[in-house]
């Protein structure tokens, strides 16, 4: 009997073995550990310029709720949430929006044919900021009160989606 | 009351299982014809009962019994009877109870046309088939009854997912499980042949009509949702690298390498143990793409059901019979001794290659959609494993399957001559190489891998019909009488082969020379994209049966010449309430033009979020394949397979 027979059934027990594992995890949960943490500094600067767009104090300054928002115009899920973020403005949202590894020439352009849902607009050329924040990619956006996060989502946001996850944590802040 | 009779008779179909994979087995080790002879009429019963089982849950799904848990969950009376039909398999208990009925179907087909196999290997493989359907119906009776009563009951369904609720995906499924457990017979046979301890020509002339019998329907299946997900997800893509794709995509690569390698068993009875191998992995990649998508381990866009007690319970399940399986492999393989000898450059040689680089992207393919599972079990980091890494390591694999592919047909069984086969084929790959060119020149050569994938379909393309060519003697007098004659097997090679190169020339137009545009517009709006142009008429309402509808109406030139304009919808449907995005497209010879419109942006509805793309060749694509599949009907119709062929040379 050759050995090397055996070989099938062992990566196949390897892998059942995997599998029995992974099914007791939930890969729908996506952690962050920051949440109730406060926010890791930052300062970035205007997109396509070298002046200071906002920086971690400006968002401990803020008293209300606000919302950060990853984007990037090569980010096709973006096009998808940009029109609620345009409600959310006219709800009258303050949302700080974060370019993320884009050129700002695309920012703009992206910016001006659809619209500006932003407060103030901040480019993360390099991705040291989201990395900072424990990002997973684009759109994401924080929910964040005092300066410290509150709560995360990832992907695209919905109207749907907000109502019922987003707001009641706002709600429950504002309490 | 029809429920409850569907009820017992999965329960009856579910004995009688056990009674096929039991006594008969007993009495084929120890040559007691009697309880041999209980296998074929149990897997008729069987056929029977799970029959009845099926139209009892269809009956309850057309006239909307929801007292019947499964029909409130996932029906409506307001859905199209298509979709209540469809919605039998669309959820997870329907869809499990639709594979049981397959798995019938193909057991009692083999029953029946394998009446003249010698009795012991008959039995067995109707024992190792019984045995599989033996764990599906006790999954199905212990942990997903789809026929399970709620009282009070609701009066009126919860829908379908109306994403679901296309007719490209309506069949999608029942197409896919043909292939799936299509499979299951290949592996009865494999399996049945490890406990026989003998593989010869006679079983691969068994084995290769079923395997190619699934191939097809795999094929049209995996292409009927990659089709569903190119019109109806809105994004112009038609391949995602997505774990439920790739539980499909990876039996049919084994499928294919399988299809191949017991051609080298039939004619010239050698690699064996490998095909048999080939056998039980094709059949375990069926039973762990149920898996994947039924126990939700891994998360996907098209995962429905998630329950970790039926993921345990079809562990358990695939560990005894793929696990089972495998040791049996393992104890019994040296038995198949190897016949036929060849040289390191013949036919079987070419057929290894392919089954090697076959059998290497299925694990590439697995290694990638079950790595992150992995990384996350034993470190907790969770990453995913997206299109980059599948669509490098799996191109680096495809290119030289393409270039032996190309070569394959023209190289004789046995030992070939080198020399004669380059000096006949370099003529072809040097003018495929030329056209290669000519088209990355011609394209302003904006991109050199799409000339590299063009210049392989290209050579497979040529090369196909140049040794279809020679063989028939194309050129010489009475060619017709011999193209005519050629048989269907050899035919059904060269067709395929010519539609794989196809469609590996449309994939390689629309996956590199794409556009896209995003933007918003307003009506009178124009917008161009490769020569197209577009212009944003009007939108209206429109209210279906089960939903309504936004509808825009663009206006399509090309060159000056108007084109009918092209309408596509963004519904809202209510039950549940979702999103959806119905593309128009434009399918061309060249291209498609592609037209989705989204949300609006403004309070006067008067300016949409639009996205267009251009696909160039994309219909190549689903032609190519649609040629794949008729090239295995045709093979499959060859008289070797004919069963009553295969009579009359046994008795000579």
């Amino acid at each position: 009997m050759k050995l090397y027979k055996f070989l099938p059934f062992v990566i196949f027990s390897v892998i059942s073995l995997a599998l029995y594992i992974g099914l007791k995890l939930n890969p729908s949960i996506i952690p962050s550990p920051l949440i109730n943490e406060p926010i890791p500094e930052f300062s970035l600067p205007v997109v396509g310029g070298e002046e200071a767009g906002f920086n971690s104090d400006d968002l401990k300054a803020e008293d209300e709720v606000i919302l950060v928002n990853f984007f990037a115009s090569w980010c096709g899920p973006c096009y998808i949430e940009h029109p609620f973020l345009m409600k959310l403005k006219e709800r009258g949202y303050k949302i700080y929006g974060v370019s993320y590894k884009d050129k700002a020439r695309a920012t703009n352009k992206f910016l001006s044919n659809l619209g500006n849902p932003y407060y103030k607009v901040a480019a993360d050329e390099d991705g040291r900021m989201a990395i900072n924040w424990g990002g997973y990619g684009v759109p994401e956006t924080y929910v964040i009160k005092n300066g410290f996060i509150q709560y995360k989502h990832v992907g695209p946001i919905h109207e749907m989606e907000f109502e019922d996850k987003v707001m009641p944590i706002i709600e429950s802040i504002d309490q | 009351m029809i429920v409850e009779l569907g009820h017992y008779a999965l329960i009856l179909a579910c004995l009688l299982s056990f009674i096929q994979a039991t006594f008969p087995l007993y009495g084929a080790q120890y040559n007691q014809g009697r309880l041999m002879a209980l296998s074929s009429p149990a897997a008729y019963g069987q056929l029977f009962f799970v029959t009845i089982s099926f139209a009892s849950l269809m009956y309850a799904f057309v006239v909307s019994d929801f007292s019947v848990a499964n029909v409130a969950r996932n029906s409506h009376t307001l859905k199209p009877m298509l979709y209540k039909v469809s919605a039998v398999w669309g959820n997870h208990e329907g869809s499990i109870l639709f594979w049981a009925l397959i798995l019938a179907l193909y057991g009692a087909l083999v029953a029946f046309f394998g009446r003249k196999l010698p009795k012991t290997l008959h039995v067995r493989v109707l024992a190792i088939q019984a045995l599989v359907g033996l764990g599906f119906y006790l999954f199905l009776l212990l942990t997903s009854n789809p026929f399970e009563r709620i009282f009070p009951f609701p009066m009126e369904g919860n829908g379908l997912n109306p994403l679901l609720q296309d007719p490209g995906l309506a069949f999608h499924p029942p197409l896919l499980y043909m292939g799936y457990v299509g499979l299951s017979v290949t592996f009865s046979f494999a399996v049945g042949a490890l406990l026989e301890g003998r593989v010869d020509a006679a079983w691969a002339r068994w084995v290769r009509p079923w395997t190619l019998l699934a191939w097809c329907f795999l094929t049209a299946g995996i292409t009927l949702g990659s089709w569903w997900a190119y019109y109806e997800l809105g994004w112009g893509g038609w391949w995602f690298w997505d774990p439920v794709e790739n539980a499909s995509f990876m039996p049919w690569l084994v499928a294919t390498a399988l299809l191949h390698s017991a051609i080298v068993v039939e004619k010239r009875d050698t690699l064996k143990s490998w095909t048999i191998l080939l056998a039980i992995i094709a059949f375990s990649f069926s039973l762990l793409g149920t898996f994947i998508v039924r126990s939700g381990v891994l998360t996907s866009v098209h995962a429905f059901a998630t329950d970790p007690e039926r993921g345990v319970f079809i562990l358990i399940f695939l560990f005894i019979v793929i696990g089972g399986s495998l040791l049996l492999f393992a104890l019994r393989a040296d038995k198949m001794t190897p016949g036929g000898l060849f040289a390191p450059i013949s036919r079987e040689s070419m057929l290894v290659i392919n089954n090697l680089l076959l059998t290497v992207a299925a694990m590439v393919v697995m290694f990638g959609t079950l790595y992150p599972l992995l990384r996350d079990a034993l470190t907790g980091d969770k990453i995913t494993v997206g299109p980059p890494f599948f669509n490098i390591a799996f191109g680096l694999l495809m290119i030289p399957l393409l270039l032996v592919m190309g070569m394959g047909p023209s190289v004789s069984w046995k030992r070939a001559d080198l020399r004669g086969i380059s000096s006949r084929l370099s003529f072809v790959f040097a003018a495929s190489v030329v056209m290669a060119l000519a088209l990355f020149y011609v394209t302003s050569g904006d991109n050199f891998m799409a000339a590299v994938w063009l210049g392989l379909g290209l050579w497979v393309l040529l090369s196909t019909l140049f040794e279809w060519a020679d063989r028939v003697k194309l050129f010489k007098s009475g060619a017709l009488k011999r193209v005519l004659r050629q048989p269907r097997a050899s035919v059904g090679m060269t067709l395929g082969h010519i539609g794989f190169a196809i469609a590996v020339i449309g994939m390689a137009g629309t996956s590199f020379w794409s556009s896209e545009y995003q933007g918003i517009m307003g009506y009178g709006d124009k917008a161009t994209i490769a020569g197209y142009e577009l212009t944003l008429r009007n939108t209206d309402g429109i209210i279906g049966p089960n939903y309504t509808a936004i509808r825009a109406i663009f206006d399509v030139s090309k060159d000056g010449v108007e084109l009918s304009p092209l309408m596509p919808e963004a519904r809202v449907y209510q039950t549940p309430p979702m999103p959806t995005t119905e593309a128009a497209i434009l399918s061309r010879f060249t291209g498609d033009l592609f037209v989705v419109i989204g949300e609006t942006n403004s309070a006067e509805y008067d300016q949409w979020a639009v996205r267009l793309y251009y696909k160039p060749l994309q219909i190549w694509l689903w032609f190519g394949v649609a040629i794949m599949v008729l090239s295995g009907l045709i093979s499959l119709s060859d008289r070797r397979f004919r069963m009553g062929t295969l009579k009359s040379r046994k008795n000579k």
